[in-house]
């Protein structure tokens, strides 16, 4: 298929993706498949290592809608720390290394019919919402020099009161954390 | 690209993670859930930000402060499970109970067992000090 040579508003339809939509197509479904895993596998170590497949296909598609700087904040952050720290939790709790079998929880049908009628919801929703609309990927749109300009330029006030709360954080969770003295 | 293909899997992503809350038995596979939820929130935020392609990249800098709060939200709440898991034993949500109504059955089995257990450990400590004295 030559894409270069068919005109642009031809290539504008469901039935004549582009590249770029067909790797974000396929990307997506792996993203979903490692998610679903995720959430159903009865092996704990295993969950948190398919959501690190989860959040890296995510990465990718961030790079496909030219947002590099969050694709990278994306794998420093999650795959590199969140992951890290759920591997970490998975170990101090004592995770089992084989399967599980109380993994899920008793009302795990319920659960299935209430994500299944609000993906029906909105996926409905947003397919008719934005069944016409076309994002334009001509141009990259977050650059590292474009978000660190706009970041530190409009955004600097929420940024220090980012930076209060991770302080919040950390010593909360080392107060949480810390053992209590013994009487003597 | 078409707009409903980044929107769908974020909808998609999102009912993942809601499911995972809902039907996780450990806290920290919950916890795990949520952050698929909040990533497809991220996902949202990013496309709509390259679709509107706002001057002031709001979408873009919402997602790098969501990503930071949701790295303090992981690092408290595995904190506060840590924390139960010392008190309780153990990190099954549905044997948490004590503050709901109607627990207080299970809630007394628990302080019972949970006695059992500093006796034991206060019972090692002394052998310790003996043993050092």
């Amino acid at each position: 298929m030559n894409l270069a040579a068919v005109p642009l508003d031809s290539t504008r339809g469901f039935l004549s993706p582009s590249g770029v939509e067909i790797v974000f197509v396929l990307v997506g479904l792996g993203v979903l498949g490692a998610a679903l895993l995720t959430v159903t596998t009865k092996q704990l170590v295993h969950a948190a290592l398919w959501l690190v497949v989860a959040l890296g296909g995510l990465a990718i598609e961030y790079l496909l809608l030219t947002a590099e700087f969050i694709a990278w904040v994306q794998v420093l952050i999650y795959v590199g720390a969140v992951v890290v720290l759920v591997l970490f939790g998975l170990m101090l709790t004592r995770a089992p290394i084989g399967a599980s079998p109380d993994a899920d929880s008793g009302n795990r049908w319920v659960a299935l019919g209430v994500a299944l009628a609000a993906a029906a919801t909105l996926v409905t929703l947003v397919v008719d919402a934005f069944r016409s609309t076309w994002i334009d990927l001509g141009t990259v749109a977050g650059s590292t020099k474009a978000n660190g300009v706009t970041l530190f330029r409009y955004w600097v006030l929420p940024f220090e009161a980012l930076s209060v709360l991770l302080l919040a954080a950390l010593v909360g969770a080392i107060v949480l954390s810390r053992r209590e003295k013994k009487e003597p | 690209m078409h707009l409903v293909f980044p929107a769908v899997l974020a909808a998609l992503l999102f009912c993942v993670g809601l499911y995972g809350v809902l039907a996780r038995r450990n806290a920290v596979l919950m916890l795990m859930s949520v952050e698929l939820m909040l990533n497809a929130v991220n996902l949202n935020l990013v496309a709509f930000d390259v679709w509107l392609r706002d001057a002031l990249h709001s979408g873009q800098a919402l997602t790098l402060f969501t990503i930071t709060v949701a790295a303090a939200e992981i690092g408290l709440g595995l904190a506060i499970v840590l924390l139960i898991f010392r008190n309780r034993g153990t990190a099954d949500i549905d044997r948490v109970g004590r503050l709901t109504d109607g627990d207080e059955q299970a809630g007394g089995d628990e302080q019972a067992g949970g006695d059992e257990q500093a006796d034991g450990a206060e019972t090692v400590g002394d052998d310790e000090m003996e043993g050092v004295g």
